[in-house]
């Protein structure tokens, strides 16, 4: 089910040609491996978002190589055909505000990945019921996402980027908008879900009160990234 | 006449009818107070009181007139009771009918008001020729005649078995040099000539409403999809197809004319009694008007469809 991780080699991306250019990635090194989790952190305009987006699959990255367990996905160019389905089956996304489909009760915003890529509803749904009962939100599955609390509805999210066990999840500063005990409980959980299911975990933040729980972090500034070791302070 | 089985004669004359200080537009329709009730141009049943039995000064009046078994109501200078109700007996342009005895309706139609009457008298009897010493008779003969007149609308015949109705008409036509329609002509006189005009401006009214209807809808889904960009961006990102999208929407829309055509239709049932003329709501309108709502909810969201196919995923990443 698990894949191992990510290694991305000399990513560049480049906006616009010849004098008008600018490099937002001037060669991005980094490696997460499967069941680790770590930070992603820089000041504004440092180029985090450019890199989650080229890691996402959503802009074409100028040059460099992703690898994707052990799949190459980019080698200056993409090497798959279906970006979309590569976001689908591949990638997780959770979001700083957990956009769940309002008209969606909780159990099919999870289940709702895994039937787009053709898995059979009932077992689609069985997958996002044992993900609710191991994110603890299983008592709001037939709930609607205005019903839930705030830390309720990100664990949904959570639960919606684990549902087709991606090899990684790419978190888009998913502690923004919680108070320290619940943003502590979702790092909790991202922690737990990357192990108990292998996946690989970039958490972009700039969130002073998670950033000690990493145990390795990239600091990017200018379009490149540092690897520094983090504090890996124990959250249980 | 041959093939003629009965002929019965009515007048028809719009006016308003009043009853104490109520004043109601009616078509008043005069019908041979001593044939059968089943006769051609009576009103073909009740749902309250009796048929006319006497020759004066009773009538028989649709329910949407507004009045009640045993009101007095009040045509030219006579006063009639109301002896019956009936439904759905209603005029080309939607005014309620009043069915009271030929005589009175001929009355009614043809009575002159006193000053007229006075100054045709009085022009008569200067009309030496009307009023001669030597015949002292003819002067009150002559304002009696003018006085009083046998004319009717039209007279409705019943076509006996085995003649074909366009025979009848063209032989009674054809000798007694009168004007004859057919049922099927008077029919399309009335749905072509009649009620063609009335029916080209209710249905430019509704053209005109199903413009704007549509403009609403598609601003309400217009504005929905705009609330919800960021979602469709994941929803993008996730791995959403763009038909799926677009589906969701489409459902959106129609859903919205669903219930608005339920609404629509409960409201209508229950509103069109109310309204003063008779509306006739029949099921074929329904289905059609059915259908017409979920095109214009379809078309109404192709804006909106458009919106949310050009959502870049990308959108969902970042502030």
């Amino acid at each position: 089910m698990a894949g191992k991780g990510i290694r991305i080699e000399g990513l560049k991306k480049r906006y616009g040609d010849g004098d008008t250019a600018v490099y937002a990635l001037k060669g991005v090194d980094m490696k997460v491996d499967a069941g680790e989790v770590v930070g992603l952190i820089g000041p504004s305009g440092s180029g985090k978002t450019t890199l989650l987006k080229c890691l996402g699959a959503v802009i074409d990255p100028t040059e460099g190589r992703m690898t994707l367990g052990d799949e190459v996905i980019f080698d200056n160019g993409w090497k798959v055909d279906d970006l979309r389905a590569l976001r689908r089956d591949k990638i997780g996304f959770v979001f700083q505000a957990p956009y769940l489909i309002p008209f969606l009760d909780v159990t099919d915003n999870v289940a709702l990945l895994p039937m787009l890529a053709g898995v059979p509803n009932e077992e689609a749904r069985r997958r996002a019921k044992n993900l609710l009962t191991a994110l603890d939100v299983q008592h709001r599955a037939i709930a609607m996402p205005s019903q839930l609390s705030g830390g309720e509805q990100q664990r949904v999210a959570i639960a919606r980027g684990l549902v087709n066990h991606p090899p990684i999840i790419l978190a888009d500063e998913p502690t923004a908008p919680l108070d320290s005990e619940r943003a502590m409980a979702v790092i909790r959980i991202l922690n737990n879900m990357a192990q108990e299911y292998e996946t690989a975990i970039i958490v972009v933040t700039h969130d002073e009160k998670i950033i000690p729980t990493f145990k390795r972090i990239y600091h990017i500034r200018d379009g490149i990234t540092h690897e520094e070791r983090g504090e890996g302070r124990n959250i249980d | 006449m041959p093939g003629v089985n009965k002929a019965t004669n009515v007048t028809y004359l719009t006016m308003q009818v009043k009853k104490e200080t109520q004043d109601v537009r009616a078509m008043v329709v005069g019908i041979m107070a001593n044939s059968e009730p089943t006769s051609s141009g009576w009103p073909p049943y009740l749902i309250a009181g009796r048929h006319i039995t006497r020759s004066h000064y009773e009538a028989v009046a649709d329910v949407k007139t507004g009045f009640h078994l045993g009101d007095k109501i009040v045509i030219r200078r006579n006063k009639y009771e109301v002896v019956g109700l009936t439904r759905r007996m209603v005029s080309s342009s939607g005014d309620p009918m009043i069915f009271i005895p030929l005589k009175d309706a001929q009355e009614a139609q043809f009575l002159k008001d006193n000053d007229a009457i006075l100054q045709n008298r009085r022009r008569t009897s200067e009309n030496p020729i009307f009023n001669q010493p030597a015949i002292p008779n003819l002067l009150e003969s002559t304002i009696t005649a003018q006085s009083t007149n046998s004319f009717v609308n039209a007279i409705l015949v019943k076509v006996s078995p085995l003649y074909s109705p366009e025979d009848v008409a063209n032989n009674i036509a054809r000798w007694k040099r009168l004007t004859v329609y057919t049922r099927d002509q008077m029919e399309t006189i009335l749905v072509g000539k009649l009620i063609a005009t009335s029916a080209k401006q209710i249905a430019m009214f509704l053209v005109i409403l199903a413009v704007v209807s549509a403009a609403i809808v598609a601003f309400i889904i217009y504005t929905l999809t705009m609330d919800k960009i960021r979602e469709i961006a994941v929803l993008k990102l996730i791995g959403t197809r763009n038909s799926t999208i677009a589906s969701m929407i489409l459902q959106q829309s129609l859903a919205l004319g669903f219930i608005g055509f339920i609404v629509g239709k409960i409201t209508a049932t229950f509103a069109a009694p109310a309204f003063p003329k008779y509306v006739l709501l029949i099921p074929q309108d329904s289905i059609v008007g059915f259908f017409i709502v979920m095109l214009i909810c379809t078309l109404a969201s192709i804006v909106a469809i458009r919106i949310a196919i050009k959502v870049d995923p990308a959108e969902a990443i970042g502030g």
